[in-house]
């Protein structure tokens, strides 16, 4: 046999760089069951349902032992079914088993592999008897109860976010995963970035559903119903709706919307595009006065949550800009404002922490929240199952006028460095096609958590980094302020890949990440539109509604957390 | 004063050797921490004062230049026989006085020190002999000291009486003599195991770190001693700990180290205290810090205490816990040798284990394999305890047997009655019994009866004990120690828990036992870390070896040894009983009730088995069942 080969299951399978068995396994076509295991995350190697079997009959976990050339490892002998349905079992005996009620039901990993291995009968009593549920938080909520504590959440949270909201607390069998002190979510230095939510194998952590106030609100006759739909979206629904996975899937969402209820349907793109026109002279201006450089964009609220907590200082350097999000409800409102009907704002968001961002205090005016309801990816795909609409035979549609146009810009804000390619688009002064084709490959795209690029605008060489992941961020930040680095302009989105792995999205893994960022890139390449400035609706938009308001509607002093 | 090179080691080592002989008579009080807390220090302040107010010369530390002949009188570290505790050695003789209370001191200065004479009333006796000496004590006559050498001989807390000894002359021999390849070699050939549970040769771990391309490498000393019923290192660092930081230096001068920690628990405060002691005595004579007697070499010793995790135990944990993260055991590899403490190529061996170095450096490779068993050469120290006539800390060659150790050393069993079983190796290992008895005690035939030697705790067990109860009692600690990462360790140490508490109050089914086992192996096959894959060692051998005691506690609902209070009836036998009705008046829970004149009843689904009634009755009328 040759060297670089082992034997998984007498199948000979070539060794390629990979860390550890599990991956290899993998490879050889065989879905070795974890719950600990994240390839992005270190190896923590807790649940034991990973556990391979070696010719001398020992036992070894897969996910952190290393491949060596002809070892040989048997992934399904009977002991190995003995040990995962016992430790399945003792999972369970310990577990909240209300599965119908549960909102992970359906996508838990525990329910999933009880019923893949059979499992009957548990023969010890239960005892999960604490259903402590902290829902305190305006984007996630927790239930002790269903905590498995494979540790994905605490990991997600330090390693790649580097907030370390949560870690385990006291041992053995009384150990549980919470915040310091015990406080409530609320009050710990959660950013609400939910990738614990998106990491969490059962429903321990989920994202708050929202749905049921939403459907009250559609169904009353007296209110007006608008609605946004965020650009991460649209390629993150597809394939648990039965399309490709990462399709844009933009036309039946709007045509699903309009047969729900909803009775204005809007593009967040359009309110991208006035985020890229109002960033763009905010930073032009600050390089202009070489002042508050670098220059932070403020679309992802939990990465304004993280400087708010962690740098204070730092926050004169965030863009005042809302997000598109929040500038698009304020011109929405703004827009409505006449209506005889209560106008309720709706937002379908990626992501867990814009539920926080529409409650915080500066977007609240006279008790009314500028955005009424954040929904997320999957709360969509709920409503969308409930109502009964079959999204396969939905015919597309185009989103309602006067704000029905966006550019390639303001969709690409859904992927990590669209933002930044965006706000070049904007700032270059030569806007051919093979310059912005150029642009394209120079840096800003692709699934790195943290790209360099530069630019030069009129003679001035322009520094760029886009960051996801608020670990990379941190990490940026302390090397700006150690004088190693210098940028002019920094884009950060929290979570790792920007908007389409958000947390409010179905769950993806790196391919899943790729596909939907093509799906994004697809929908820039077929635009008729590319840049911001370009799109007639913000001509009418500067020259109409936002004259004398550009300040009030657009821009945002931020006073802290709320 | 500052040690600048190998010939002022020599020096002062001369220098306190004379001072040392110039005592003549040596008084040494056990401080070790039960010695203490059964009023030992009250005793050596009682003895220096009658000293004083007679006029003899008493020499609490030893002086560079002494006048004229002294009576040394020390605190000293553990002497081992605790069950005799408070105890005082006297020399030239050897006298070992057992159970000293303040009012014998007058006598002791008189006869002993004055008149050059035994207290035979305060000797140990057995069997109507008198042993005045320590080493005719049959206790100590099967011993082999190495680790425990100057436990309770010398000063703990005097680095000029451990020079005097001849303390931190394999330091020197290393640091002038040996090079590191040699330094391994002898450690390698002495083949020197681990004594912290898995017997890990030394040696081998040492060439390893030495090889890691690292520039920083650590030396760790594990002294998070938790087993229930286990105080060797304890006693080692508390009575010889020059000893212990003599051997890490070693360890570091072979893998190029610069630090040290030794992580202690911190329910140890004594160890602590003579820890940091010996380290600022090490310190201000140039034996630790920086180019240490002259030489390039530099190292530093600082010490951890640990928050009494069992948990910590496990090397992983232990460097986390030291790193100021949480106590919990990671996936390996990358093994401590390659990353340990904060990520470095790391030493990490015991207390015992660094505590046998400094001989096998000085006497040689050769000398350490006379003793013990080719595979498991050296000793081994145990700490014995439970139901067994001398509870107290031994060294005894590997390879001596358990009959030996229970029976020569530890005089046998409590009040005469029979030899049950007992526990090696903690909550991690497993019960020996009677056809054991003359098994060769070493690493490898321990592993092959379902044991391990672990530490060293030795609990022996009489008649009367119940091993369902044993089982659960270690399945208890386990239970409450697991760290919690893993399922089978966190969930299946809780279930077996459930179960055994199942069975000791009656109400287990006999399924029980197959699921006890099913849960075992799921836990000793899966677990992630070596406290896990133990874990369900004790309730495995329990059934290996008591499964009849299971049965009867599950088909019967008897507990044979009649410990399990759920399981006893308490019955009145009417032939007996006169209807007094004292009984049913001193019944705490009115379970007891009759007409006078006439036999009383129990009711059984009322009594709690408190025993009170039995107690009471005047016609030993109330029994149990």
């Amino acid at each position: 046999m040759n060297s670089n080969f082992m034997l998984i299951d007498n199948i000979p399978v070539r060794i390629n760089g990979e860390k550890n068995i599990l991956e290899l396994v993998r490879k050889a076509g065989i879905d070795l069951p974890t719950f600990c295991y994240y390839s992005e995350l270190s190896v923590y190697g807790a649940c034991r349902m990973c556990m391979v079997e070696n010719k001398w009959g020992d036992m070894e976990a897969a996910c952190s032992t290393p491949p060596k050339a002809n070892m040989e490892i048997y992934t399904n002998t009977p002991r190995l079914r003995k040990y995962r349905k016992m430790n399945l079992e003792l999972l369970l005996s310990n577990h909240c088993r209300d599965c119908t009620t549960c909102e992970k039901n359906g996508h838990c990993k525990l329910q999933e592999l009880a019923q893949r291995f059979g499992i009957k009968e548990i023969r010890f009593k239960n005892t999960s008897e604490n259903r402590e549920i902290d829902d305190s938080s305006l984007c996630i909520v927790r239930d002790k109860s269903k905590c498995i504590l494979c540790g994905d959440c605490v990991r997600v949270c330090d390693e790649v976010q580097n907030v370390g909201a949560i870690d385990f607390v006291k041992r053995g069998s009384k150990m549980s995963v919470g915040t310091a002190f015990n406080e409530p979510l609320s009050q710990s230095n959660c950013v609400g970035c939910g990738q614990c939510a998106a990491v969490c194998p059962t429903g321990a952590i989920v994202v708050k559903n929202d749905t049921a106030k939403l459907w009250e609100e559609i169904s009353d006759k007296s209110t007006k119903v608008v609605v946004q739909i965020a650009p991460a979206v649209r390629v993150g629904i597809g394939q648990e709706l039965g399309q490709k996975d990462g399709e844009n899937v933009m036309g039946k969402i709007v045509s699903c919307l309009r047969k729900m209820g909803f009775d204005e349907v809007f593009d967040t793109s359009t309110g991208a595009d006035l985020t890229v026109l109002e960033e763009t002279t905010e930073f032009l201006s600050r390089l202009e006065k070489n002042e508050k450089l670098p220059l932070f964009t403020s679309c992802c609220p939990a990465w304004v949550n993280y400087v708010e907590n962690t740098y204070p200082s730092l926050m004169k350097n965030v863009s005042t800009c809302r997000s598109p999000m929040q500038m698009f409800s304020s011109v929405l409102k703004e827009h409505y404002k006449h209506s005889n009907k209560r106008v309720v704002s709706v937002a379908i968001m990626p992501c867990t922490a814009k539920k926080f961002e529409a409650k915080r205090n500066e977007f609240i005016e006279e008790g009314v929240s500028c955005v009424d309801y954040v929904i997320t990816s999957q709360e969509l795909i709920q409503m969308i199952k409930e109502s009964g609409i079959v999204f396969s035979e939905v015919e597309p549609e185009a989103v309602d006028m006067p704000f029905g146009v966006s550019s390639g810009a303001g969709v690409i804000f859904g992927v990590t460095g669209g933002v930044t390619e965006a706000v070049i688009r904007r700032v270059l002064d030569d806007k051919s096609t093979t310059t912005l084709r150029a642009l394209a490959f120079n840096g800003v795209r692709g699934m790195e958590g943290v790209k360099e690029t530069s630019i030069t605008v009129d003679n001035r060489v322009i520094n760029i980094a886009v960051v996801s992941g608020l670990k990379n961020a941190d990490d940026l930040v302390k090397k700006i302020q150690a004088g190693e680095a210098h940028y002019d302009f920094v884009e950060v989105m929290a979570c790792p890949g920007g908007c389409i792995s958000g947390a409010g999205q179905p769950f993806a893994k790196n391919d899943g990440k790729l596909k939907r960022s093509n799906g994004l890139y697809e929908a820039d390449r077929m635009s008729s539109i590319k840049r911001s400035e370009e799109n007639p609706v913000m001509m009418s938009l500067y020259q109409g509604l936002l004259k004398g308001k550009v300040h009030k509607l657009l821009h945002v002093e931020y006073k802290g957390k709320v | 004063m500052l040690l600048l090179n190998r010939d002022d080691l020599i020096n002062i080592r001369n220098e306190y050797k004379e001072s040392l002989n110039m005592q003549t008579k040596k008084i040494l009080i056990c401080a070790g921490t039960g010695c203490i807390a059964g009023g030992a220090l009250e005793i050596y302040s009682e003895l220096v004062r009658l000293m004083e107010e007679k006029g003899i010369n008493c020499g609490i530390s030893l002086e560079k230049e002494p006048h004229g002949e002294s009576v040394g009188i020390k605190k000293s570290g553990c002497h081992g026989f605790c069950e005799m505790g408070p105890l005082v050695r006297i020399e030239p003789w050897g006298y070992l006085y057992i159970k000293v209370k303040l009012e014998d001191c007058e006598e002791i200065i008189e006869k002993t020190i004055i008149n050059n004479e035994c207290v035979e009333r305060l000797a140990y006796k057995k069997d109507g002999i008198i042993h005045k000496k320590q080493e005719e004590i049959p206790f100590y006559k099967k011993q082999t000291r190495v680790a425990l050498e100057h436990c309770g001989h010398i000063d703990a807390v005097s680095i000029e009486e451990y020079f005097a000894i001849g303390g931190y002359s394999s330091v020197e021999k290393v640091l002038f003599d040996m090079n590191s390849e040699e330094i391994i070699k002898q450690i390698e050939e002495s083949n020197l195991r681990g004594r912290g549970g898995g017997g890990f040769p030394t040696g081998r771990k040492w060439a390893q770190v030495k090889l890691q391309k690292e520039n920083t490498k650590y030396i760790v000393c594990n002294g998070d001693e938790g087993d229930p019923g286990a105080f060797m290192d304890r006693s080692v660092m508390e009575g010889d700990p020059h000893r212990v930081l003599e051997g890490m230096i070693i360890a570091a001068v072979a893998c190029g180290a610069q630090e040290g920690y030794i992580y202690v628990r911190a329910e140890y405060p004594l160890a602590v205290s003579r820890l940091k002691n010996a380290i600022s005595q090490a310190r201000s004579y140039g034996l630790l810090g920086d180019n240490i007697l002259g030489t390039n070499f530099n190292f530093e010793i600082k010490i951890n205490r640990g928050a009494g995790a069992f948990v910590c135990g496990e090397g992983s944990a232990l460097t986390a816990s030291i790193e100021g993260k949480r106590g919990m055991p990671r996936v390996k590899p990358p093994r401590t040798v390659e990353q340990g403490l904060f990520g470095k190529p790391t030493v990490l061996n015991n207390v015992e284990t660094f505590a046998n170095v400094p001989s096998i450096i000085t006497k040689g490779a050769e000398w350490y394999k006379t003793i013990g068993t080719p595979r498991s050469p050296g000793t081994k120290a145990f700490a014995l305890t439970g139901n067994i006539e001398n509870t107290g800390l031994i060294e005894v060659p590997m390879g001596t047997t358990l009959r030996e150790i229970i029976f020569d050393i530890g005089g046998g069993i409590k009040d005469g009655k029979k030899f049950k079983a007992v526990q090696i190796g903690g909550p991690s290992g497993g019960c020996l019994i009677t056809s054991n008895l003359d098994l060769l005690l070493d690493f490898d035939s321990l592993k092959k009866v379902g044991a391990m030697i672990g530490s060293g705790g030795l609990v022996v067990m009489d008649e009367d004990t119940c091993m369902v109860e044993v089982a659960k009692f270690f399945m208890n600690f386990t239970q409450n120690e697991s760290c919690g990462k893993c399922v089978p360790c966190r969930e299946g140490t809780k279930r077996m828990l459930e179960i055994l508490e199942r069975i000791v109050s009656g109400k287990g089914v006999i399924t029980d036992i197959d699921l006890l086992l099913e849960l075992a192996d799921t836990i000793s096959q899966t677990a992630l870390c070596g406290l896990g894959k133990t874990a369900a060692l004790p309730v495995v051998s329990t059934i290996k070896n008591f499964r009849h005691e299971y049965e009867m506690h599950i088909i019967q609902k008897k507990c044979p040894s009649k410990t399990c209070s759920a399981l006893k009836t308490i019955y009145i036998d009417d032939e007996l009983c006169r209807g007094c009705s004292k009984c049913a008046r001193i019944c705490p829970v009115n379970a007891i009730s009759g007409k006078i004149k006439q036999p009383y009843v129990i009711d059984k689904d009322k009594c709690i088995k408190c025993g009170a009634c039995i107690d009471t009755c005047s016609f030993k009328a109330i029994k149990e069942d």
